[in-house]
């Protein structure tokens, strides 16, 4: 500090031990949350087998939520009809398997993957498109004014539901996974079926380029910047309103990709899959801060394990478990885990 | 200085139900710093940010470089050239100093002369290139601010209070980096508390009260003018 | 009187009164003018369901608050009822003990989830309202010792309240416990809705108003935000749950399909947008229509359904179990064009 312009000297805030593990602490919870579920359930294998469900369930609940948090962040857009591509996702892709059913029905790895992809890019084609007209027709009357997005986004998940109803029948649709993806591999004497294995696989992996494209390319630079302060984006001439349909349509298909994922999780599909989604969407969204996509696969995968471990040990209680889950974390951070800097 | 870089003429700007620009008449000369000056609340901010389009302009209208861009989008608008260093300095507070920088950069890649003289300008932004803005100590945010507006060539600078809650030392490294960019052949409005600074930097100045431009001219005239000062300010300055 | 009893807030329109008068003397006569067991079921659903959409108008058109959970507190009323019933004994000690048990949890409830997503952003409160009631649904149906699960309770009430309950003839109609039962719900109902009225209009509604027009304004001005949405929340809840209570009386049964469906919850919202948010007389008029429509609209669906049976997908769409598509439809033109409603719509015709 003997310079002679001492106010250039560095003076970077340090962050005291306590922000920094405060900062660190939702990172932490996952492996917490594990260890806890080790120690309470008592047997490996059963924690194992709990484990990779909790995680499987995480990722698929992450990818339906990540386009959601990104779209409210953007632009304080909150979409309730989020859910309806879930399920719309769902009919297309599953009725696609059906519709292939001589490349899932035989044991052939390589016939078995083509399908899925082809289902899913079926899915994520007709989500998207549908979430553009959906962007187009019912959200963006409405820029501005929550209480009206909240209604119609309403009526557009009602609507798209009943229009399922028109198209694909009232009953639901039962379905059996591929060939290659159904039974279980034994890992450390517990049973693990392959297809969770999978969707954890899967998840991790769009996590990480999805994160890949926020941090390193310059269109994730303009989301993430506009995610805190959408006027300056626009200040510095990028138009926001065109990133935002990007990521509104991304974000849909996206949600139809994790309907899919869903579908062949459960072998069975309704109508009304996407609103049930949504409550623990807005849950993971809610408690990993809004606009926060690290925050919503914390809370993703928060959700999956508790959900499971609970299950196991009190089955009454799984179910509400989310609530507590939530409750306590706004109890300990109102604006969720990592909420996003707002500007003003 | 025979044609405007920037032309305002009756324009009024209304935020929510509150009639804020009230027939505001500006002309910004090319090549020079023209201060706008005025009390607390009168429309400065009100007046940049019409000019960059956060605000749409209810009437009149609004002329850069010759072109009407009165109901053009802010992107357009800066685009064309107008840079905006806004009052709360707009700082991406959860990227970091480059990431903030590579997205000032909106046409394309940093140049290097241009993050030479920019690293030259402000010293501890090259310190601090990899930490999150948002860790910035108050016056490394304003160089930071200031820096994404030099990262990429504009013909117009739009500043509002560069210099507000700065130490001194601070305050001069600002106005000699705004000097810098005036001696690149930019035009700079600038919105300024600091008379002492308006006074160094400008050299035209405009005076606003209740939403409108009460008095325009030389700056020089306007510093040597105490009364005028008092009269249109309400200031008392210290300086004299 | 009148101005005292309407809390001077008046239908300001011609055919708004009539339409209301209209329905108003149809109520108040019904099992006279409408003898028959379906319409008299119709009538009673009307006059619930205007208290809890009106209840839902407090939060949604005073308050500016979408709650999804307005059904979870109409439940909980009437599950006070059922459970004290059940447990009690069949007496109108239970029915009383039922329904403020069901109230006070009720505005307990609200209070809790006010405190937690009110202080933060308004619109967290819808999402956390969305979570909790799914949640309160599935326990419900979970916790079927106690609640009876899906198939929900059946339990009596006091016999002066039913059909075996006969005081003899009045204008050639035999006057049952039914009745009086109704004459219970009509009463209670009409006061509800004039206490609402009231409180719409005392002080603590204008500032509720001043909150939904400008919270940060309102926030300046001195007023406690989060305070007055808290409590907006909580009578509305109550009040929710006090429909509810009357609902478990008139039906004798209640089961989660019934009382806490997201269905239903979507059928408040339809009603609420298409009579008029803000307006309070918004409520009886889009709960009678709604109420009509749903009992004989989907008659109609069938008959057209049946006439275009040889085109295609028409006859999907005219499906009678599509009935909730075209409300879906009218739902979202309405917020676009008609953001005030069928009342504000005619208030602005005169």
């Amino acid at each position: 500090m003997t310079t002679a312009a001492p106010d250039h000297a560095p003076k970077y805030a340090q962050l005291s031990l306590a922000d920094r593990l405060g900062k660190a602490m939702p990172l932490l919870l996952v492996p917490l949350l594990v260890i806890f579920g080790f120690l309470s359930i008592g047997s490996t294998s059963s924690w194992l087998t709990l484990t990779v469900s909790g995680l499987a369930m995480g990722m698929m609940i992450f990818i339906m939520a990540s386009g959601l948090t990104l779209v409210f962040g953007l632009m304080d857009v909150i979409n309730f009809g989020h859910g309806a591509f879930i399920s719309v996702g769902a009919y297309v892709g599953i009725s696609a398997l059906l519709a292939l059913e001589s490349w899932t029905g035989v044991p052939s790895l390589l016939l078995n993957v083509s399908a899925v992809l082809a289902a899913v890019i079926a899915a994520m084609c007709v989500t998207g498109a549908l979430g553009w007209g959906f962007e187009r027709v019912i959200v963006r009357p409405v820029y501005g004014a929550h209480l009206k997005q909240i209604l119609v986004t309403v009526g557009g998940l009602i609507v798209i539901e009943q229009l399922i109803h028109v198209v694909w029948g009232p009953d639901e649709i039962f379905l059996t996974r591929p060939e290659m993806l159904k039974g279980a591999v034994t890992f450390a004497g517990a049973a693990i079926e392959k297809y969770r294995l999978l969707a954890v696989v899967f998840g991790l992996v769009l996590f990480v380029a999805m994160r890949l494209v926020l941090k390193r390319t310059k269109i994730g630079l303009i989301v993430r910047a506009g995610v805190q302060n959408g006027e300056m984006v626009e200040a510095l001439g990028y138009r926001l309103r065109l990133v935002f349909i990007g990521v509104f349509v991304a974000g849909s298909a996206l949600a139809g990709l994790g309907g899919v994922m869903w579908g062949l999780y459960q072998e069975v599909i309704t109508a009304g899959m996407g609103e049930e989604m949504m409550i623990l969407v807005f849950i993971v969204v809610i408690i990993g801060g809004l606009g926060s996509v690290e925050g919503a696969f914390i809370g993703a995968l928060l959700v999956g394990l508790l959900q499971n471990y609970v299950a196991f040990l009190e089955p009454k209680l799984a179910l509400i478990s989310n609530i507590a889950l939530m409750t306590a974390v706004l109890m300990w951070r109102p604006q969720g885990m990592m909420p996003v800097v707002k500007a003003k | 200085m025979s044609d405007p870089i920037l032309e305002l003429s009756a324009v009024h700007t209304d935020i929510a139900q509150y009639h804020i620009l009230q027939g505001v008449d500006l002309t910004v000369p090319r090549g020079g710093v023209t201060m706008l000056l005025g009390r607390n609340g009168v429309g400065k901010t009100t007046t940049l940010r019409t000019i960059i389009g956060h605000w749409q302009a209810k009437s009149g209208s609004l002329h850069f470089n010759g072109a009407d861009i009165t109901t053009m989008p802010t992107p357009a608008r800066a685009r064309a050239g107008i840079g905006f260093v806004p009052e709360d300095m707009g700082i991406f507070s959860d990227l970091t100093v480059e990431e903030n920088m590579i997205l000032a950069a909106a046409s394309g890649p940093l140049d290097p002369a241009r993050m030479q003289w920019i690293f030259e300008a402000f010293p501890p932004l090259k310190t601090f290139w990899r930490s999150e803005a948002g860790n910035l100590s108050g016056g490394q945010k304003q160089m930071l601010s200031i820096a994404r507006a030099m990262a990429e060539e504009r013909q117009l600078y739009l500043i509002d209070e560069p210099t507000k809650g700065l130490a001194p030392a601070i305050i001069s490294t600002m106005a000699g980096a705004l000097r810098d960019l005036k001696a690149k052949g930019a035009s700079i409005l600038l919105v300024e508390q600091n008379f002492a600074v308006a006074r160094a930097l400008g050299d035209t100045a405009a005076v606003m009260d209740d939403g409108r431009i009460v008095w325009a001219g030389e700056m020089a005239e306007l510093a040597g003018d105490a009364t005028l000062q008092e009269r249109l300010m309400g200031l008392s300055m210290e300086a004299h | 009187m009148l101005t005292n009893l309407l809390s001077g807030d008046h239908p300001r329109s011609l055919i708004l009164t009539l339409l209301l008068l209209a329905i108003l003397a149809a109520l108040a006569l019904a099992p006279f003018l409408f003898p028959g067991v379906r319409s008299l079921e119709t009538a009673a659903r009307i006059c619930i369901f205007i208290v809890l959409v009106a209840s839902y108008d407090l939060l949604l058109g005073y308050s500016g608050i979408v709650s999804f959970a307005h059904t979870m507190f109409f439940g909980l009323g009437a599950y006070g009822v059922a459970l004290a019933s059940t447990h009690m004994g069949r007496g109108f000690d239970a029915l009383i003990v039922g329904t403020l048990a069901g109230a006070v949890a009720a505005a307990i409830l609200a209070l809790l989830i006010g405190l937690f997503s009110l202080r933060v952003r308004a619109i967290f409160f819808a999402m956390i309202t969305l979570a909790v009631a799914s949640a309160v649904a599935v326990l419900v149906s979970q916790l079927s010792g106690l609640t009876g699960g899906e198939d929900g309770l059946n339990y009596s009430i006091p016999r002066e309240l039913t059909p075996a309950f006969k005081l003899g003839k009045l204008f050639g109609i035999s006057v049952t416990g039914k009745i009086l039962n109704y004459y219970l719900v009509f009463f209670a109902s009409l006061a509800l809705f004039l206490l609402l009225l009231r409180i719409v209009n005392s002080p603590f509604g204008r500032v509720l108003k001043a909150i939904r027009e400008n919270d940060f304004r309102a926030e300046a001005i001195g007023y406690r935000v989060v305070l007055y949405r808290t409590l907006a929340t909580c009578l509305s809840a109550a009040v929710a749950a006090l429909a509810g209570s009357l609902f478990a009386i008139w039906l004798r049964y209640v089961g989660p399909a019934t009382t806490l469906s997201f269905e239903i919850m979507l059928d408040i919202l339809l009603m609420v947008v298409i009579g008029g948010m803000g307006t309070m007389y918004g409520a009886v008029i889009g709960t009678t229509i709604f109420v009509l429509a749903q009992n004989y609209l989907q008659n109609l669906m069938g008959v057209a359904a049946s006439a275009t049976e040889g085109l295609p997908l028409i006859p999907q769409l005219l499906d009678p179990d599509r009935w909730l598509l075209w409300l879906g439809v009218l739902f979202i033109l309405s917020v676009y064009f008609f953001p005030t409603g069928i009342v504000g719509r005619l208030r602005a015709e005169d």
